[in-house]
């Protein structure tokens, strides 16, 4: 385990020190990163719509039950920005984006492409890691701002149009502005970025080791999947901690 | 691996005393030979003998317990090396990047290295496809290729290199017999007209006595003989004649 850890802290360093060629492998760069918007844009819209439905169906009836009804806004555009839409976001692309990062490079592994590209002096993070890691870098943050967005929508038709709630788009925005400042939301995006090198690192790093065939390039994929999750989760608690202060 | 200089001659290469475990079990015994500039030598051996972990050794993807490799007599993954020869490798799979076309992957070396424009490097690419008989394939994506024709746009991006050593693993592998005799007539054809060096690793007898100026028989990691092909036909060491004349005998 800590080898793999200190592999990829390897791998990181050594992408942030080819940073300075992303700008040569920026048709890489633009085609992964409309390959991730294509891939996942839809699906973040339909998640975060129902996931903002779902918050403010939970907590929508309490919170009026109580006479609170003027803080659902505030509750559903805190939640979602700080903490739902940056974590949910983040593991569905571990699952869409990330696993199709490590069976790309895996097989490329299994079938020699990169000891091809070696052979011709093309180094493997430059070509391969680099553009994948600067496009994640750029999407995810991206579509958690959408996710937030479309996340708040969703919250806000559940209160207008659940009787119980029966709370309207112009009280809960109102109530949204008023308790989600745009730092909360820039917290969220950090940490969305984070989340982002994560995913990169772990996927491109799973992929590069892979040993064996299809069999290998599957174990892969689903090591690149759960310990990208994990490591969120983990992150985000140490992340939260840190951005509370 | 590569540089600028535009020489069309072979190199000359060296191995000695190389030596290489895995999990402690001994993979290469330390191999000693040499590669004469402009010469085919063909490594042949049966199955598990090393003669792939010895390429990857060359290419630089697995580094000795011992020994070394010399290329005109200075160490092969030293920086004047890499940067004063060419070698290139054409991969038994043929190792094209599935996710690009036929011309992308034969002008990758030119692209990613920028050493020409893209109009030139179209040309170029053209040129090396039609030497390997594959004029107008550019557009195609490896997935619509044949074995062979894997493995001659191996050749043609190999070629792009215009390398002074190339080194072929298994290159008739999986080819019916007459790709492997157009893959054979290729490796003849490029020492004549660029006078490369090729090292061929292989256990095609066919290819080995077609196109080898001389040959190495190797098992279990240690050379059993090296010579010209009659030499090594001639030899008496049993090992050396029951891989030489193996064959199905039906009962």
């Amino acid at each position: 385990m800590f080898e793999n850890i200190g592999e990829m802290v390897l791998l990181f360093w050594r992408t942030l020190v080819a940073l300075p060629l992303a700008w040569r492998q920026r048709q890489k760069v633009l085609d992964q990163f409309f390959e991730i918007g294509n891939a996942s844009l839809l699906m973040v819209c339909i998640l975060s719509f129902f996931i903002g439905g779902v918050i403010a169906l939970q907590t929508g009836p309490l919170l009026v039950e109580r006479g609170l009804g003027s803080y659902v806004g505030g509750v559903v555009g805190f939640s979602i920005a700080k903490e739902l839409a940056p974590v949910l976001m983040s593991i569905l692309i571990a699952g869409r984006i990330g696993s199709a990062i490590t069976a790309e490079i895996g097989s490329m592994r299994v079938y020699q492409e990169i000891d091809a590209l070696r052979t011709m002096n093309i180094n493997p993070i430059h070509y391969l890691v680099l553009p994948r890691m600067a496009a994640i870098a750029v999407a995810l943050p991206m579509l958690v701002t959408v996710a937030i967005l479309v996340g708040w929508f969703g919250g806000a038709v559940v209160c207008a149009a659940n009787d119980r709630i029966a709370v309207s788009s112009e009280s809960f925005f109102s109530a949204l502005r008023s308790a989600v400042a745009l730092k909360d939301v820039a917290n969220g995006v950090f940490k969305s970025f984070m989340f982002a090198l994560i995913i990169g690192v772990v996927s491109c790093h799973q992929g590069l080791v892979t040993r064996g065939g299809p069999r290998g390039i599957g174990r892969s994929v689903t090591k690149a999947v759960v310990n990208s999750i994990v490591l969120i989760v983990i992150f985000d608690y140490f992340l939260t901690r840190v951005l509370m202060r | 691996m590569n540089g600028s200089s535009s020489n069309q001659h072979g190199v000359g290469l060296q191995v000695r005393g190389l030596r290489k475990s895995f999990d402690g079990q001994e993979v290469l015994q330390g191999l000693d030979f040499e590669v004469q500039p402009g010469e085919i030598f063909v490594i042949m051996g049966p199955s598990g003998s090393g003669k792939t972990v010895l390429l990857k050794h060359l290419i630089g993807l697995e580094a000795p317990d011992a020994g070394e490799i010399l290329l005109e007599g200075k160490p092969i993954q030293s920086p004047e090396v890499l940067s004063r020869y060419r070698m290139a490798m054409v991969f038994q799979s043929g190792a094209l990047l599935n996710s690009l076309t036929v011309g992308e992957n034969v002008g990758l070396y030119l692209t990613e290295h920028r050493l020409q424009p893209p109009a030139e490097i179209a040309r170029i690419v053209s040129e090396k496809l039609e030497v390997v008989g594959l004029k107008g394939a550019e557009e195609r994506m490896p997935s619509d290729l044949s074995g062979g024709m894997k493995k001659r746009v191996a050749i043609a991006r190999a070629l792009v290199i215009e390398p002074q050593l190339i080194l072929y693993d298994e290159p008739t592998s999986e080819l019916d017999p007459l790709s492997a005799v157009v893959i054979a007539e290729e490796i003849l054809h490029l020492k004549e007209r660029i006078h490369v060096t090729s090292l061929v690793v292989s256990h095609d007898r066919d290819l080995a006595f077609g196109v080898a100026d001389r040959i190495a028989v190797i098992n279990q990691g240690r050379i059993l003989t090296i010579g010209a092909p009659d030499e090594v036909k001639r030899n008496p060491n049993p090992l050396v004649q029951q891989f030489l004349n193996a064959s199905f005998k039906r009962h």
